[in-house]
């Protein structure tokens, strides 16, 4: 794929503004912490859910939502190579708009599903509703 | 035969999955399979499959690309159509104790197909095709930025809609209305194969919209020519740069969601069931994150399409650039926001419901803002009425009043009275119709010039044009006043033989919209026949200001000799206005990316894998995953991906526009 981009760069340094700030490649040692931590983030829930260790299913089911956001945010940063300063910026912005989207749809989604819950269940006095 | 290993082989694939006992189907598949053999032996005759393997099927060029998309999307359009035809003539006739001519098994089928069709491989078709084709020559690129990769999203997106009308003639397609709600899409209820169609079909063209969506935003973030800062993009790739970042955001929600309902269906998860803590509402909810950005994935484009022809058929800069930025930003977010509007009176109390009413409405904010801008635009400008102009001027009139019936049903109680009615139907074709396809025929008439050289006939576009703008009111402004009278959406037959005059106009409207196709299709095939009266030699038809009229229509390979250099908003504009000459000497090889087969192939091996899952042959499935693995494998060890094209072809190209300009400004 990069031997294709570089294809049809328009002109050798010809990127304007995007000449600086270049992309950010990872390393080996960056790739590993990312793996390990997906790993963790990932059998976390695993464990959490097939133990049973937590009594609350609640609260266990907060915990592996909270996770599974943190796992993004992971993948974004170690795998993605988002940080503050490469492409002059514009992967910032990404990193933001994303964890912008992540947030609505899941905030957004409990709400929701809270009052469909609440409003919905069957033998429910609909009137008390607010 | 041992019936086991007929089921291990076909799967739950037989011969009563041929619809032979329905004698509109038969006929359909006799009319398709005579223009397929048609088609076949012309193509054979004159032989051009290698032509068309070589220089179409295979190509990475993104011109190209976005040519077969628009007739990709041409093509399921005149599906889409006659599925909205005979919804029109059954709902006509249906009345007085008449059943009509389609039994509810079809007629379910066939809204559902209709709406996916128009939705999923009509508008997104084109809006990428349009997209493909002029935002790399509106920001002096030489193509996209992966150019493998386009090819492959092209294919994918064929390979769905490939899946989809072959339910036509194996199987069924869903019944389930085309956001395939549970729990009428699980397999309790709907245990044949019209929802699996449905999924992998979907599945297989969402891949290739997510990757076409990642392109596009890398080719304007990062292939902009020297000197176009992001506030000297024209506003069309602005507007695709915004719906780009929502097709990116949005669809790995849909698949999301879609990969759940399979796991339900397939292995009897309970996501979304009645029992085990599954809830059917979370679908609802899920399918809605992705399905309200997706309007606007449409409707941007269009706007961009429109502010462009506004401008240049004004002869004035567009009123107004930073706010319809701003705007079309604010429109992106915003339409993150507003997704419950989908389904108030699914049991949300009043706070849920009024914030995102509320949100709802103030979108209409910079929608508004954006419609000023254009009318200030044209105010005091010497506007041309040509045909981008007069879809825009109706799009203008038209997508008002879908906008104001739009914020009506954003009101919670007002769309508890209007919810899942036809005058829910009659807004969203009304902004659909209004905005999306006014803003791709503007966007058509406007840069066919640009594609292929000449210009599209102006007679038969006009007849088009105004069977197409009468239809549409004809056709939708009746299912208003039904859908005031409280006529839900989606009925087979009624009972109020008072309500029938209004579906006979509304039938009438769509015999219209019918003329208006037809006048399409001809006013295409007679441009191609006129095609030397209506050539166009300048590369710039409509003194127009941006990139893509720099250069030859239809333009080099290459796009550019050599890279533009922008310092205004309106390069083209800036260029002409400080007397830009053609470089004529100079000339480079010039690096270009090679032809390249991998794409149709592995969307082929996916396409048989949906197909395979769908009828529950697994080794089918399984063999053509694995296929789809190597091929994607092999694909990296393949160096042959480059090459130049050597100076004196450049030359010769670049001299031969010499010419052909000098005999231009001679006459």
């Amino acid at each position: 794929m990069t031997k294709e981009a570089h294809a049809i760069e328009p002109n050798a340094g010809g990127h304007g503004h995007a000449a600086h700030g270049g992309a950010s490649h990872g390393s080996l040692q960056s790739y590993l912490i990312g793996f390990g931590l997906s790993v963790v983030l990932t059998a976390v829930p695993f464990w959490l859910v097939m133990t049973g260790a937590i009594a609350d299913k609640q609260v266990t089911a907060l915990i592996v939502l909270v996770l599974a956001a943190v796992q993004i945010v992971v993948h974004m940063v170690y795998f993605l190579h988002m940080n503050t300063r490469s492409e002059n910026g514009w992967t910032m912005m990404a990193m933001i708009f994303t964890v912008i989207m992540v947030v609505i749809g899941l905030t957004g989604s409990l709400w929701v599903m809270h009052h469909l819950n609440v409003n919905m269940m069957p033998l429910h006095d609909m009137s008390q509703m607010p | 035969m041992n019936p086991d290993l007929v089921k291990m082989i076909f799967g739950r694939l037989n011969l009563e999955a041929l619809p032979i006992h329905e004698p509109i189907l038969v006929g359909t598949f006799a009319v398709v399979a005579t223009g397929g053999l048609a088609l076949f032996a012309i193509v054979t005759y004159f032989r051009l499959w290698t032509y068309l393997w070589r220089e179409w099927f295979t190509t990475v060029d993104h011109k190209r690309i976005g040519i077969m998309y628009m007739i990709l999307g041409i093509v399921m359009l005149l599906r889409g159509f006659a599925d909205a035809l005979m919804m029109r003539l059954q709902q006509a006739i249906a009345f007085g104790g008449s059943d009509g001519y389609l039994p509810a098994h079809h007629y379910d089928q066939i809204f559902t197909a209709h709406g996916v069709i128009m939705i999923f491989f009509v508008a997104m078709p084109l809006v990428t095709g349009l997209m493909n084709y002029v935002v790399p020559l509106q920001i002096g690129a030489r193509d996209v930025s992966f150019p493998f990769l386009n090819n492959f999203s092209f294919w994918m997106t064929v390979g769905g809609a490939v899946l989809v009308m072959m339910s036509l003639f194996v199987g069924e397609f869903a019944r389930t209305g085309w956001l395939a709600y549970p729990p009428l899409s699980n397999i309790g209820y709907s245990p044949d194969v019209g929802v699996d169609y449905y999924i992998w079909g979907l599945q297989v063209a969402g891949v290739g919209t997510t990757l076409s969506g990642i392109n596009l935003i890398c080719t304007i973030v990062k292939l902009r020519a020297p000197g176009m800062t992001m506030m000297k993009m024209p506003v069309f790739t602005w507007t695709s740069l915004c719906t780009n970042v929502l097709i990116v955001a949005s669809f790995p929600v849909l698949t999301a969601v879609l990969a759940l309902l399979s796991l339900d269906r397939y292995v009897g998860t309970n996501f979304f069931t009645n029992d085990f803590g599954g809830n059917p509402m979370m679908y609802v909810n899920l399918i809605w994150i992705w399905g309200h950005p997706e309007v606007y994935i449409l409707v941007l484009p269009a706007f961009g399409i429109f502010s462009e022809v506004t401008a240049t058929f004004s002869g004035k800069r567009l009123f107004g650039y930073t706010s319809m930025v701003y705007a079309t930003v604010v429109i992106t977010i915003l339409s993150y926001l507003v997704w419950l509007h989908h389904f108030f009176t699914m049991g949300s109390g009043a706070s849920v419901n009024s914030f995102f009413g509320i949100t709802t409405m103030i979108i209409s904010i910079p929608t508004g803002a954006k419609m000023f801008n254009w009318l200030f635009t044209m105010y005091r400008g010497r506007i041309r009425f040509e045909l981008p102009m007069m879809w825009t001027v109706a799009f203008m009139l038209t997508f008002v009043i879908g906008g104001m019936t739009g914020v009506l049903l954003a009101v919670p109680p007002a769309d508890f009275v209007l919810h899942n009615s036809l005058f829910l139907i009659a807004h969203f074709h009304n902004v659909i119709i209004g905005g999306v396809l006014f803003g791709l025929f503007a966007g058509i008439n406007y840069w066919f010039p640009k594609a292929f050289g000449f210009r599209l006939d102006p007679f038969w576009g006009k007849l088009s044009f105004w069977f197409w703008v009468s239809g549409f009111y004809f056709a939708f402004m009746p299912l208003y006043v039904l859908g005031l009278m409280g006529v839900t959406r989606r009925l087979r037959v009624f009972d109020d033989p008072s309500l029938q005059i209004w579906f006979i106009i509304a039938g009438f409207g769509a015999f219209l919209i019918l003329l208006g196709i037809v006048a399409m299709l001809v006013q295409f095939a007679v441009s191609i026949l006129r095609r030397e009266q209506l050539k166009d030699t300048t590369g710039d038809p409509w003194n127009a200001r941006t990139l893509e009229w720099a250069t030859s229509s239809p333009p080099p390979d290459y796009n550019f000799a050599f890279t533009p250099v922008v310092y205004d908003n309106d390069a083209w504009w800036d260029m002409k206005r400080r007397g830009y000459r053609r470089p004529l000497t100079g000339f480079k090889p010039i690096h270009m990316p090679s032809n390249t087969g991998t794409g149709i192939i592995l969307a082929g091996f996916a396409t048989v894998m949906g197909f395979g899952l769908i009828w529950y042959i697994w080794w089918l499935a399984a063999v053509s995953f694995v296929a789809l693995l190597a091929v994607a494998i092999g694909h990296t060890f393949n160096y042959h991906r480059d090459f130049h094209i050597p100076t004196d072809e450049v030359v010769r190209t670049e001299d031969a526009r010499t010419r052909v300009l000098a005999a231009g400004a001679q006459t």
